[in-house]
């Protein structure tokens, strides 16, 4: 344990005096600040729409007002942070010799990493909570919206499952500087990866969909295959993180959607039918429903982390 | 006097290369023990699995009475490691530097800042103590190092070639300082070098190791005898090593 405070708390140090945290900062509350500022001027000019909504706090989060939501901007740039805290964890220490020092030191060696890697949920935190607090300052000061119990809970539960979202990418890139000896490869790999997973799989998961279960044009659509085509196209981009955060946080921050499925089918009476139902889920309901893909988020970051560790405790240290 | 270091047959293979191969070294409590070799020896890899940094391939080691594998903390508690390359946190000046190793042992408070004072004017960098890191010169930067290894009270030391990059005086003040340390505070030295003429100078005993083996060890008047015989009374280190060296 002693080991373990000395290290984390050095870490968070460094984070917290680095110019990167800095710029990192500077970056996230800039865009915060026009994120809510278009949410609530966008807020402002459909009053009506606010005023039939139950939770009008929450919007502030997931109306994309002209650019995007405050929500859209964390599954899509949310990973960049957990990346740069971790992409040179292990081998900028190693490069500069002070890894063998530290490990010569009486600690156990799984110290260093749980140490790197906590100070770096713990600055992923700190980010993640200023943000949430400028919005709902901005949210009070220009649309006049309150928050009431229940949408702070599930402000809290989002804030829990983005840390996790984040520290998914943290774990990753902390990885990779286990393997990688050279700094610019493993930011490199962090990045590359980075991109692959959020970007080409969800395009890939339509190729792949229309390849297995294509949909004929041609002919009546047959709603079969349809569904097959979505059932597929939605297995393949659940591989995708942003996808199964996206997911994830669907009900929990937007209580009026029912699913986190992308298409629904049903005819025209039903459609009547729900649209007279048009009732916001409850909280218990709500994460109910996105449970398996916390759980999913949960078991991803921490099996990375778990190989960071081992593949660090296995590793031979000279330097 | 008892021994505090041994080794048994102990291997430690990379792939199908060899660094250390059967070796069996003993240590006295309380020596100076000089640890010889040309570049590649394996004295590097020994020191690294007589702290449990490396895992044996094959063989035993105990130190302290620990073996390293099994209780490598308990091990690192005791013995004061300088490696060849150290290295230090660039942002950090002296006193932050020698702080942060001080927590990593447990050290913190009034306590261990006036440690650090001290040992920061024994090694002679009472001045620079405010200095980054980043802008320290090679000696001064091994001079830190070693402050940072006297930390923790260590009963061993192993220096892996401490003078190496000192210029003639700090050499010899690093020289004079091991020796004080042994003298004083009774601290075994396993001083891995090639600067034989030092290692002459301080060591109680010496081992030669060519390509992962232990060649020699003993006294340097004993090797010096085995060598040369009784007669000869003038010799340097580096005439037996030379003579050791040639053989193989
Ligand atoms: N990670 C590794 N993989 C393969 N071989 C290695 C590795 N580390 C060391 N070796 C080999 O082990 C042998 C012993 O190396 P070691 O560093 O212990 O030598 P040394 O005696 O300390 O040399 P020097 O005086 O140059 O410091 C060398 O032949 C080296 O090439
Ligand atoms: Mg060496």
């Amino acid at each position: 344990m002693q080991g373990l405070y000395a290290v984390f708390r050095k870490e968070l140090q460094d984070h917290l005096s680095s110019y990167r945290f800095v710029i990192l900062f500077a970056l996230i509350s800039m865009v915060s600040f026009i994120t809510s500022y278009m949410a609530a001027v966008h807020m402002r000019e459909n009053l009506e729409a606010l005023a039939s909504t139950r939770f009008p706090f929450l919007m502030l989060f997931s109306t994309p007002g002209a650019v995007f939501s405050m929500v859209q901007f964390v599954a899509f740039f949310g990973p960049l942070i957990g990346l740069i805290l971790g992409f040179d964890a292990i081998n900028r220490e190693r490069a500069q010799g002070t890894l063998i020092k530290v490990i010569s030191q009486p600690i156990y060696r799984d110290a260093v990493i749980n140490g790197k890697f906590l100070a770096g949920v713990a600055t992923i935190t700190l980010m993640l909570v200023a943000i949430v607090l400028v919005i709902s300052g901005f949210g009070l000061a220009l649309v006049g919206v309150v928050p009431g119990i229940e949408e702070i809970w599930r402000l809290f539960i989002y804030l829990v499952i983005s840390i996790f979202y984040i520290s998914f990418w943290l774990g990753l890139s902390i990885l990779f500087s286990i393997l990688f000896r050279s700094i610019a490869t493993s930011a490199l790999a962090s990045v590359a990866l980075w991109i692959f997973l959020s970007f080409f799989v969800s395009l890939g998961a339509e190729v792949v969909a229309n390849a297995v279960a294509p949909v004929d044009r041609q002919d009546e659509v047959r709603p079969e295959a349809v569904l097959e085509n979505a059932q597929v196209k939605e297995m393949v981009s659940l591989t995708s993180p942003m996808v199964l955060y996206t997911d994830a946080t669907a009900t929990i921050i937007d209580p009026m959607r029912k699913t986190t499925r992308s298409i629904i089918l049903m005819g025209p009476m039903e459609e009547l039918l729900s649209a007279r139902f048009q009732n916001p889920l409850s909280l218990g309901q709500s994460i109910i429903i996105v449970l398996p893909h916390i759980m999913a988020l949960m078991a991803i970051t921490l099996i990375c982390f778990s190989v960071s560790y081992l593949v660090f405790m296995l590793q031979e240290v000279r330097t | 006097m008892d021994t505090i270091i041994e080794t048994v047959n102990l291997t430690r293979r990379y792939g199908r290369q060899t660094a250390v191969t059967g070796l069996n070294l003993q240590v006295k409590k309380g020596e100076i023990f000089g640890f010889l070799g040309p570049n590649g020896a394996g004295k590097t890899t020994t020191l690294l699995m007589l702290l449990g940094l490396s895992r044996p391939t094959e063989g035993t080691a105990t130190v302290c009475g620990l073996d390293p594998v099994r209780m490598a903390r308990e091990v690192k508690r005791l013995v004061g490691y300088l490696p060849e390359n150290v290295g230090f946190y660039r942002e950090m000046d002296a006193v932050q530097s020698l702080e942060y190793v001080a927590s990593l042992n447990g050290f913190e408070g009034a306590g261990a800042r006036k440690k650090i004072e001290e040992l920061l004017d024994l090694v002679g960098l009472g001045e620079e103590s405010g200095k980054k890191t980043a802008a320290f010169s090679r000696g001064m930067k091994q001079r830190l190092g070693v402050a940072e290894v006297l930390i923790k009270d260590p009963q061993v030391l192993f220096l892996d070639e401490p003078t190496l990059g000192l210029d003639p005086e700090g050499a010899v003040q690093l020289i004079n300082l091991i020796q004080t340390l042994n003298r004083e505070k009774g601290m075994t030295v396993l001083l891995s070098s090639h600067n034989l003429h030092q290692v002459q100078k301080i060591s109680h005993r010496v081992g030669i190791m060519i390509d992962g083996k232990l060649i020699a060890e003993g006294s340097i008047d004993s090797l010096a005898e085995e060598k040369f015989g009784l007669d000869q009374k003038e010799y340097s280190l580096e005439e037996i090593y030379m003579k050791y060296f040639q053989e193989v």
